[in-house]
């Protein structure tokens, strides 16, 4: 039984990135488009973990920790933000949220 | 891992994160987040990251998702009425996404390397990557530490009322 090639990895994580990209740019939920922010942070941590067995050093997998400890932080922060915003505006629509946009 | 398996598991990781983008209600959303989180820490197993599956299930499943349901049930988020946005927008995101990810792909699929060298069998091991961690990556490891504290303060001081 061959194993798996790792462009296959590579090519999940390409249509993963894909898919959040798309997500961040349709939908008007911000704690969906945040989700779909925390899908390519994970894309991009299914490359690194993939290359670093290709290229047999673990480098690779420092990195996704970094990454994981940047995405914890982001999560705690930008959910404060969506808390508070939503006790000013009652909303999460991020069309109604444009104040900053123009 | 075992090429039939790994298409099973992508197969079922891409409709995950395509029910997360797709699905007007945000607790299913993060329902398919978990699941997507879950088969990727698997896929990191099988690259050889153990810790960095663990890490996964833990960090992200464990600790994000439940703070992101914890978020969406605080603020009693229904049903959307418009989820989406205008057609056109839906229209550019869908081509544009087909677009990013037949570059990529196309970038991708031709990549050397079959399934990577032989490696150790220690290697993904917390030993392993813990030596990388304090030697050649000591500074930003230290660095990690402030990052979180000042994330905690921030959130704390964001959320706190009357603290216009």
């Amino acid at each position: 039984m061959t194993p798996t090639p790792i462009s296959w990895y590579l090519t999940l994580s390409a249509m993963l990135f894909a898919i959040g990209v798309a997500g961040v740019v349709v939908r008007r939920n911000i704690i969906v488009i945040f989700m779909a922010i925390e899908l390519m942070l994970n894309a991009v941590n299914l490359t690194f973990v993939a290359f670093a067995r290709a290229l047999g050093t673990m480098d690779g997998q420092v990195i996704v920790f970094f990454v994981m400890t940047v995405a914890a932080a982001e999560a705690a922060v930008g959910l404060a933000i969506i808390i508070a915003l939503f006790r000013t505006r009652e909303t999460t629509n991020a069309d109604e949220l444009a104040t900053l946009k123009w | 891992m075992n090429p039939v398996l790994f298409l099973l598991l992508a197969l079922l990781t891409l409709t995950a994160a395509l029910t997360v983008v797709l699905h007007p209600k945000p607790v299913h959303s993060a329902c398919a987040l978990v699941v997507t989180l879950f088969v990727l820490s698997v896929f990191f197993v099988a690259l050889d990251a153990q810790l960095i599956g663990v890490l996964q299930i833990v960090v992200y499943a464990g600790a994000i998702v439940v703070l992101l349901l914890f978020v969406i049930m605080l603020l009693n988020l229904q049903m959307e009425s418009h989820a989406f946005g205008p057609g056109w927008v839906v229209a550019a995101a869908v081509g544009g996404g087909l677009m990013l990810a037949a570059v990529l792909v196309s970038q991708v699929w031709w990549a050397p390397g079959g399934a990577g060298p032989a490696v150790s069998a220690e290697f993904g091991y917390p030993k392993e990557v813990a030596q990388l961690l304090f030697t050649t990556y000591l500074l930003p490891f230290e660095l990690t530490s402030v990052l979180l504290l000042v994330a905690i303060v921030g959130a704390v001081a964001l959320t706190k009322k009357g603290l216009q």
